[in-house]
């Protein structure tokens, strides 16, 4: 509720900063938006809004910076933003990808506003146009209300957003798409021209709206959905170059949506499961997991902090194995739970000798579990004891540091490469590279070192046997 | 040519018949040691690497603090987490020897390089101690028969049921050390009144404190041994020898034994250790007398001065212990202790330690069960150790005996009691198989008889009767060792079936058979525990029955009212009478000991049948024991307890029964019966329509065997 308020107030400030400063403001007033379109998809507690934008150079100059803005609730949840120029003409179009990097305004308005930069592959010269498209992903956006529910009522959550889009530029003609999960809406604020059927709110067309102008809307809808959240992944991957390669995975997982209050009772929540088929009841709850595991997986094993968790199937074929996991117990709102699941890989699906000597992991940065959100990822690559210059290569920007640990039989102890992401979402699953060198001489250490202790206990034996320590003959 | 080339080559390597016997010997030794470790892993391979039962539980806890945060702090760790409000002087209340074992070796692994979880430490430990204790067998074998006799001590020793029951993986319990330190102090003991040797009588001190540090069974030994030496005072066995050792691991070991914050002076106040005080100073007036009688010449006069002296010295030590119990500097013999002595003792005044299943007196089938051929091989045994005594074997005899007779008081004696049936029996087949072999070869070589000598009495006397009827011998003999084989191998397979189907259960979680032939598997402790985890306040109090006591703290991580570490009763009489209480009556109960939450076993629904309505009238006693509002014949009609509708009206609303059978009465347990059927009753539940009003229910688990239920706060009052 206090998060709502603040919510709104942020909005209302922003609003009113907003207005006053609209007349006396000087952004880079170069282009102008003739066409804005936004989709926004509401249907799991991860939002995704596409925007699409036609954007033309009304400045004399040629431009390629596109300044995007967002309010500061926004920017505090936005997982990723993800911007392409679109080439082409109806079904023969290809999009390119482009820079989107957080810039300040030095003579913004608004004190709050926070902006991104698309940098465009090509200037756009004066009067021309070009295609844009905007991908933002939001998580922890979804507020229910009311905050806590019992075990049989529906999840209610509240969407805060603007009809207009906020845009330092002046747009034309914009309109909003907001995709619900299912057709059951408390409440929405109109604006006129608002118009909803089935499961979509329309907002607009709105006609000529001056740069930074905003109108706050709310929709109140039913969003059944369990919101799945790992609060903390820590993934350790740990290579051995004798062939095997161990994944560790440490999950806290919380039940982020409307807290779970009063009873929990074992005879409705079977009852209903058993007689009513699945999709006429739902509780909100999480009782099924699936992660998507790379082929050829083996030794799997899905554990909690007291021990095994028996409830867990494995399926393999040569493109994939998905392993089924259901917590100890369903999760309900604010309900939480924590568990490891550990693997292993061969080592040469994983592990390639580059050009110039070095040796690089190739991996999935990501959560193996589908449609997780994860506040915070930390990849731990343990590297074979040995190694030496450690880099890792990530597509996008990631906090990284170096560690030691200390596995079985290990003297000077092995490297870690630790990268952290702060709230990551499943779009950002891509591939990730960390190259280093290493000498196979080092392989042998270890077991050199038994074959030596062994030898050692034997030379023992032989000499206790040999010798005769007794004073007296 | 090529074939002495070999043999020379081959030479050095030949084996006389001394180092091939040394060969088989140390090699077999190898075998029994590996054998008594994997065959305690049963319960890792058909579970996990996990932790059993209760009181390991609290074991393993420790172990974890002592681990993270070094001994000092563990020596004085004040744990809020149990007996709420109380807490628990952790340090001062528990044999540390277990903990501190397993987190030396958990620091030596790591030492070594070898980074192994504590957990996997703590689930081997008893298996390891096992193996140890198969090698002490051994010796302790070879002191008092010979080595044949030691090697089959340490066999039978290693698959023994009795013992087994108590040292499977993950049975970490005080038990799975204890049992190595009671044979090590033993053998210890009897090497030294064997060699009269200071070292010897040293490190059986250092023995029985490293058993002291263990195990309250530390007792059995400072009863026993002041026993022995009082029995061979009595026949004429006095010596040196026996006067080194008593008094060496008396003083040193009585010392040591101070150092453990749990015992303290209990070695001179309690009464319980009053016996080997008074044969210390009986040694003394012996060792006096014997100087005396060395310095008179005239026997008369000695005889004299000896009754003077005894008479004085018993007089003298009856005024002291007088005196000493009258004051209350001694205390009395604790209520274990009588119950040792008289079974009956327990059952009339502590219902708490009756209460306990392990605590009933032993039933023939569990002695069949635990020793199998053992039991008729004892008596053999000691008629073998009869035939040739001498102060070590006087020494086992006397262990059998004393020990049999407690387990026979109490079945988790069976386990003290398990080394010297297997080391007795282990003489009886010793000695038979030997004797049989003997037959059988000298057979062959009538000629040389009179050459080998014949040292045993039973050699003797066989061969004595081998030349009158040579034909028949041969085939009895041969015969008589099929048999002896034939039973051992059944010995065997008796353990391996026993291990694997009675003993390596975790009874944390339940495997069952499925409709199907399917195993069934009911994690629901762990389900509960964990939910209580992760989804209640971290400082939630949660009231159970005290059995659940030390896994909620250790797998929860919750505080509890109590648990399994016995020792306030009223605390425990409380619970008892809160559960056996009506609603409004117990939320009174509940809200002053502060509860928030309160656990229930129920086993209604899969047929599990330790749950708490059968264990209900346990609770009903104990606290009928603190509290006479509470009272039994409430609970029963005409004596007999039940659960459906004749049941008694107090019985069935009282909150034990309300929280077990909440919402019970609408649920379908089996095909073809009523709904609200008890399966582990057998019976259709006599209250179906239960309301709770101060109390809802939290979390129940999935097959109904662990139910939560929340307190809630009391109603405004406008």
């Amino acid at each position: 509720m206090e998060a709502r308020i603040r919510a709104r107030v942020n909005l209302a400030l922003t609003f009113f900063a907003l207005l006053f400063f609209v007349a006396g403001s000087s952004p880079p007033r170069q282009f102008v938006i003739s066409n804005a379109e936004r989709r926004i998809d509401l249907s799991s507690h991860i939002i995704n809004v596409h925007l699409t934008l036609k954007v033309e150079n009304a400045g004399t100059r040629p431009a390629s910076e596109v300044v995007l803005a967002l309010t500061p609730t926004e920017v505090d949840h936005l997982a990723m933003v993800d911007a392409s120029a679109i080439k082409g003409k109806r079904k023969k179009t290809t999009s390119l990808r482009l820079e989107v990097k957080p810039t300040e305004l030095p003579d913004a308005p608004p004190i709050d506003t926070k902006y991104f930069t698309i940098y465009l592959a090509n200037p756009l010269n004066s009067g021309e146009s070009t295609t844009l498209e905007v991908l933002y992903v939001f998580t922890h956006f979804l507020e229910p209300f009311p905050a806590e529910i019992a075990q049989s009522e529906s999840q209610l959550v509240f969407y805060h957003d603007t009809a207009l889009i906020l845009s330092p530029y002046h747009i034309k003609q914009q309109t909003t798409f907001i995709k619900t999960p299912s057709t059951k809406v408390e409440s929405f604020i109109r604006m006129e021209p608002t118009n909803r059927v089935g499961t979509e709110i329309k907002y607009g067309p709105y006609e000529d709206r001056p740069p930074y102008s905003i109108s706050p809307i709310h929709v109140h809808f039913e969003n059944n959905s369990p919101f799945a959240v790992v609060e903390e992944l820590v993934q350790e991957i740990e290579i051995s170059h004798w062939g095997n390669i161990q994944v560790t995975e440490h999950y806290k997982l919380i039940h982020a949506g409307a807290r779970h209050k009063g009873v929990f009772s074992r005879v409705d929540y079977q009852s209903r499961q058993s007689s009513n088929g699945a999709s006429s009841f739902r509780y909100v709850r999480i009782v099924y997991l699936l992660a998507r595991l790379p082929p050829r997986v083996h030794s799997v094993y899905y554990r909690g902090e007291i021990g095994n968790i028996s409830s867990s199937h494995l399926r393999t074929d040569s493109l994939k194995s998905e392993l089924q996991i259901e917590p100890r117990y369903p999760l309900f709102g604010g309900w939480k739970a924590t568990f490891v699941i550990g693997y292993g890989l061969p080592l040469q699906d994983f592990l390639f000798e580059s050009s110039d000597d070095k040796r690089y992991l190739n991996f999935t940065f990501g959560c193996p579990l589908i449609g997780m959100v994860v506040d915070k990822l930390t990849i731990k690559v343990v590297l074979p004891e040995g190694s030496t210059d450690p880099s890792p290569v990530v597509p996008f920007p990631v906090e990284h540091h170096l560690e030691a640990k200390y596995s079985s039989l290990d003297v000077v102890g092995r490297t870690v490469v630790v990268l952290e992401k702060k709230n990551f979402v499943p779009m950002h699953n891509s591939h990730f590279q960390v190259y280093y060198s290493f000498k196979p001489i080092f392989m042998l250490a270890e077991s050199l070192m038994l074959a030596s202790a062994f030898f050692m206990l034997f030379v023992a034996c032989v000499a206790y046997i040999h010798i005769d320590l007794s004073v007296r003959k | 040519m090529s074939n002495s080339y070999t043999s020379d080559i081959l030479k050095p390597f030949k084996l006389k018949t001394k180092q091939q016997e040394l060969l088989i010997r140390v090699s077999i030794l190898c075998l029994v040691y590996i054998l008594a470790f994997i065959t305690r892993l049963f319960s890792v391979l058909r579970y996990e690497s996990m932790i059993h039962e209760f009181d390991p539980y609290f074991n393993y806890r420790t172990t974890l603090y002592l681990t993270q945060h070094g001994f000092y702090d563990f020596w004085n760790w004040f744990d809020y987490e149990s007996w709420y409000p109380l807490g628990r002087i952790v340090g001062g209340t528990l044999y540390p020897g277990l903990m501190v074992t397993a987190a030396l070796i958990y620091r030596l692994l790591h030492f070594l390089r070898f980074a192994v979880h504590i957990r996997e430490v703590c689930v081997l430990t008893a298996p390891f101690f096992a193996s140890n204790t198969t090698l002490v067998a051994y010796f302790f074998g070879k002191e008092i028969w010979d080595s044949g006799a030691g090697l089959v001590a340490a066999i039978l020793i290693a698959v023994c049921p009795g013992y087994i029951s108590r040292s499977v993986a993950g049975s970490y319990d005080n038990e799975g050390v204890a049992i190595f330190a009671l044979l090590f102090t033993f053998y210890l003991f009897v090497k030294a009144v064997n060699t009269g040797s200071l070292a010897w009588g040293l490190a059986s001190a250092f023995g029985y404190f490293y058993m002291v540090s263990a195990w309250g069974g530390y007792v059995f030994i400072i009863n026993l041994i002041p026993l022995y030496v009082l029995v061979l005072l009595i026949t004429g066995r006095y010596s040196m020898r026996l006067y080194v050792a008593y008094n060496c691991l008396y003083i040193l070991g009585m010392l040591l034994a101070m150092q453990i914050r749990f015992v303290g002076f209990q070695h001179v106040q309690s009464g319980e250790h009053m016996a080997a005080m008074g044969v210390f100073f009986l040694m003394q007036v012996f060792y006096f007398l014997d100087w005396v009688k060395h310095m008179l010449s005239d026997t008369k006069l000695f005889q004299e001065f000896l009754r003077i002296t005894v008479t004085c010295a018993v007089a003298v030590g009856g005024i002291a212990l007088g005196v000493g119990m009258a004051s209350g500097y001694i205390s009395p013999w604790t209520g274990r202790f009588y119950s040792l002595l008289d079974p009956t003792y327990a059952k009339d005044h502590i219902p708490i330690i009756a209460s306990v299943s392990e605590h009933q007196p032993t039933a023939w089938s569990s002695f069949m069960f635990d020793f199998h051929i053992l039991l008729f091989l004892f008596p053999a045994g000691l008629y073998f150790c009869f035939k040739r005594l001498s102060d070590a074997t006087i020494f086992i005899v006397m262990y059998g005996l004393t020990s049999m007779y407690f387990a026979g008081v109490m079945v988790r004696l069976i386990l003290v009691a398990t080394p010297a049936v297997c080391l007795i029996s282990a003489i009886a087949v010793s000695a038979t198989v030997k004797n049989l072999t003997v037959l059988l070869r000298s057979k062959t070589k009538v000629a040389q008889i009179g050459s080998t000598k014949g040292t045993s009495s039973a050699k003797a006397s066989s061969k004595a009767s081998l030349d009158q009827s040579q034909p028949f011998q041969k085939n009895g003999a041969m015969a008589l060792l099929f048999g002896a084989f034939y039973l051992l191998s059944r010995y065997a397979t008796h353990c391996t079936w026993v291990t694997s189907e009675a003993y390596s259960s975790p009874s944390i979680v339940l495997a069952a058979r499925g409709a199907h032939g399917n195993r069934v598997i009911f994690d629901d402790y762990r389900e509960a525990y964990f939910w209580l985890r992760q989804n209640t306040p971290l400082d939630a109090k949660v009231m159970s029955w005290w059995d659940y006591g030390y896994q909620i703290t250790a797998m929860g991580n919750r505080t509890v009212i109590v648990d399994n570490n016995t020792w306030n009763n009223t605390h425990i009489a409380t619970v008892g009478r809160a559960m056996s209480s009506y609603e409004d009556e117990a939320y009174e109960i509940i809200r002053s000991l502060d509860v928030d939450y309160v656990l229930v076993v129920f086993g209604g629904v899969t047929g599990y049948s330790s749950d708490d309505i059968n264990k209900f009238l346990w609770m009903v006693r104990i606290g009928g024991g603190v509290f006479p509002v509470i009272k039994e014949p409430d609970y029963l009609v005409n004596g007999e307890y039940r659960v459906d509708k004749g049941a008694a009206p107090k019985m069935l609303n009282c909150l034990m029964y309300k929280l077990s059978y909440y919402r019970f009465g609408e649920m379908m347990t089996e095909y073809g019966k009523p709904p609200g059927y008890d399966r582990a009753r057998g019976v259709e539940i006599g209250n179906k329509d239960i309301k709770l009003e101060h109390l809802e229910e939290a979390f129940t688990t999935s097959n109904w065997i662990v139910r939560i239920y929340k307190v809630k706060p009391p109603n405004n009052r406008w």
